[in-house]
């Protein structure tokens, strides 16, 4: 059985008893990359060298006992920037950039001796759904080479599907995190706006982006989110909360856990499949004792519209710093304004030039009113449906996603088809909470994500309720061996 | 019916600093008025006395100590600038000299 198989807690065990090397758990992900990744395409950048070092000097002085993930192979999304390792955020005008820092969940990892495999393809600039939009590759499923890993966050999704790391980081915009956590069959947790520095990642929507951990299973999400999570002087936004101990949540008791399943997450639009396998996961959560109730969240078929509005307008003004100047690629011309637009129309690709052109417009004057202002107004009617429900349940239960994974060019010729996939992993950006997406079956050999959502900071009872079903569900999904091999 | 045109998408284009061929005009022109015509649906919600949410943590003006700290040295900090020159980041001219 590979090693990334075993989980966090038993790799560590064995790594501090000496059973196991760091080096082999290194060892293990190259051996893995090499085999599959010319077909999954996973990685942007490898960090090879670095990582058998690094790996090696662990194996000579030791791992720190309280740092369970010391010596982990762990993945880096392509918009986190590494320190003298290349950070495209898979887009041409960053293509030859190298970052002067690390941001802070990457030192958070570093200083735990976490080792870092390489940098994952993503959709360019977070821009996208499927990953297709990466200006270098694209990312395939490795559970059907035809179909998408999801996206944005696809290639940290499918490297740990695929076996290539034991887990990875990502960030979560509008489910950049969750629904190719559900495509892949492995479990993305969106932590609450502020849970989780921002500072040194890429910045999209600055006030819907947070990262989080995509793991093989609940607990060893729980570890790395504990590890990645907390006040950050250099981001005035991240919350100044303590960061509970995750892992101690997992108590498989879920006793009374009042769960509510709002009734537009299993209406129309939602394939049958999915719908099917998440009846059966509300019912294993009922025969473990939680409480469910219908509920509705009445402004649910609002929020990506609103969203669309809102996360184009923050990106129309983020990305403006990308203008030839200081970083990037820079188109020569003999005049500034002409250099600014061209290097911006050679380096950007379609879906981001889109989405910038629909925030400068809904930003421009005149209009500003009519949209801007309008979709923050439903932004807090959506916010406001999420309080009334949490009055009375802990948890919301549905789908992450309302199908299975779509195949590769089924989609990216059609924006809001497209944007359309994410109806149910929006809401929870726009309201700033907490959500994971854990697997829960195959729909006919395609994985399928349950996502619970939670209250501000409530990433503890999320855990809990994902870990008891997880324990109890009896599967564990890996693809078929010969499924990432032409 | 149209909500943008072709005129309004060039006017966009030159704020957001992008240039686009003709062919690119048309395809967004397409493309931009059917997610305005999507997104127009929030217009059947009454918003009347509806505060904006702007930002959903409850948090005002994070202060901090006004100290001087170390920041990037200059050949660090001009390491990704495509054209630089003694020691500072070169750009086309901006104005014309007299």
């Amino acid at each position: 059985m590979p090693l990334f198989e075993e989980g966090l807690v038993s790799l560590s065990q064995k790594l501090h008893s000496k059973e196991i090397k760091a080096s082999d758990l290194v060892d293990e992900a190259f051996a893995r990359i090499h085999e599959v990744d010319g077909d999954v395409k996973a990685f942007l950048t490898l960090n090879e060298e670095a990582a058998r070092s690094e790996a090696k000097a662990l194996d000579e002085n030791g791992t720190a006992e309280e740092a369970i993930i010391s010596g982990m192979p762990i993945g880096i999304k392509d918009n986190m920037v590494t320190k003298g390792l290349k950070t495209t955020c898979a887009s041409h005008i960053l293509e030859n950039y190298d970052p002067l820092y690390d941001a802070t969940v990457v030192d958070k990892v570093k200083a735990q001796k976490a080792i870092t495999i390489g940098k994952l393809n993503m959709d360019e600039f977070a821009m996208g759904s499927s990953t297709e939009t990466s200006s270098f590759a694209i990312t395939k499923n490795p559970w059907d080479l035809e179909r998408v890993p999801g996206g944005s966050s696809g290639g940290s999704a499918a490297a740990v599907a695929a076996g290539e790391v034991l887990f990875a980081l990502g960030t979560d915009t509008g489910g950049s995190i969750r629904q190719p956590s559900a495509f892949c069959g492995v479990v993305g947790m969106k932590p609450t706006y502020g849970r989780v520095s921002r500072y040194g990642l890429v910045a999209f929507a600055s006030s819907l982006d947070q990262a989080g951990p995509i793991t093989r299973t609940v607990e060893d999400n729980a570890y790395l989110l504990e590890t990645i999570a907390g006040l950050d002087r250099h981001d005035s936004t991240s919350a100044d909360v303590p960061v509970p101990h995750y892992a101690a949540a997992l108590t498989g008791d879920i006793k009374g856990l009042r769960v509510a399943v709002p009734k537009e997450y299993l209406g129309a639009g939602i394939d049958e499949s999915v719908k099917e396998k998440i009846r059966a996961a509300i019912k294993q959560l009922e025969s473990l004792g939680a409480v469910v109730d219908e509920v509705s969240l009445p402004h649910s078929k609002y929020a990506v519209p609103a969203y669309y509005i809102i996360a184009s307008s923050e990106a129309s003004a983020n990305l403006a710093r990308f203008d030839g100047v200081r970083y990037g690629v820079r188109a020569e011309t003999n005049d500034l304004i002409d250099m600014y637009k061209k290097s911006r129309s050679e380096g950007f690709g379609d879906e981001v030039k889109r989405r910038i052109m629909l925030g400068t417009f809904a930003l421009s004057s005149g209009y500003y009113d009519a949209y801007y202002k309008k979709a923050q107004q439903v932004r807090t009617l959506i916010k406001q449906d999420f309080e009334k429900v949490f009055q009375n349940h802990d948890i919301i239960v549905g789908p992450t996603t309302p199908t299975p994974a779509f195949k590769v060019g089924e989609n990216i010729d059609d924006p809001l088809t497209m944007y359309a996939n994410d109806l149910l992993t929006i809401p929870v950006n726009l309201a700033g909470i907490p959500a994971i997406s854990l697997p829960c079956g195959l729909a006919d050999g395609l994985p399928v994500g349950l996502q619970m959502i939670g209250r501000p900071f409530g990433e503890e009872t999320l855990y809990r309720a994902a870990h008891a079903y997880e324990q109890t569900a009896g599967f564990t999904l890996t693809p078929a061996k010969g499924a990432m091999n032409k | 019916m149209s909500r943008i045109n072709e005129e309004q998408v060039k006017y966009v284009a030159n704020l957001a600093r992008l240039s686009f061929t003709d062919q690119e005009i048309k395809t967004f022109t397409t493309q931009l008025d059917d997610i305005i015509g999507f997104a127009e649906q929030l217009n059947e919600l009454d918003t009347q006395g509806v505060e904006p949410t702007t930002h959903v943590l409850d948090m005002y003006n994070v202060m901090r100590e006004d100290v001087v700290e170390p920041s990037l040295p200059r050949e660090e900090a001009l390491k990704n600038a495509p054209v630089q020159e003694d020691g500072q980041v070169k750009v086309p001219l901006i104005m014309e000299a007299d």
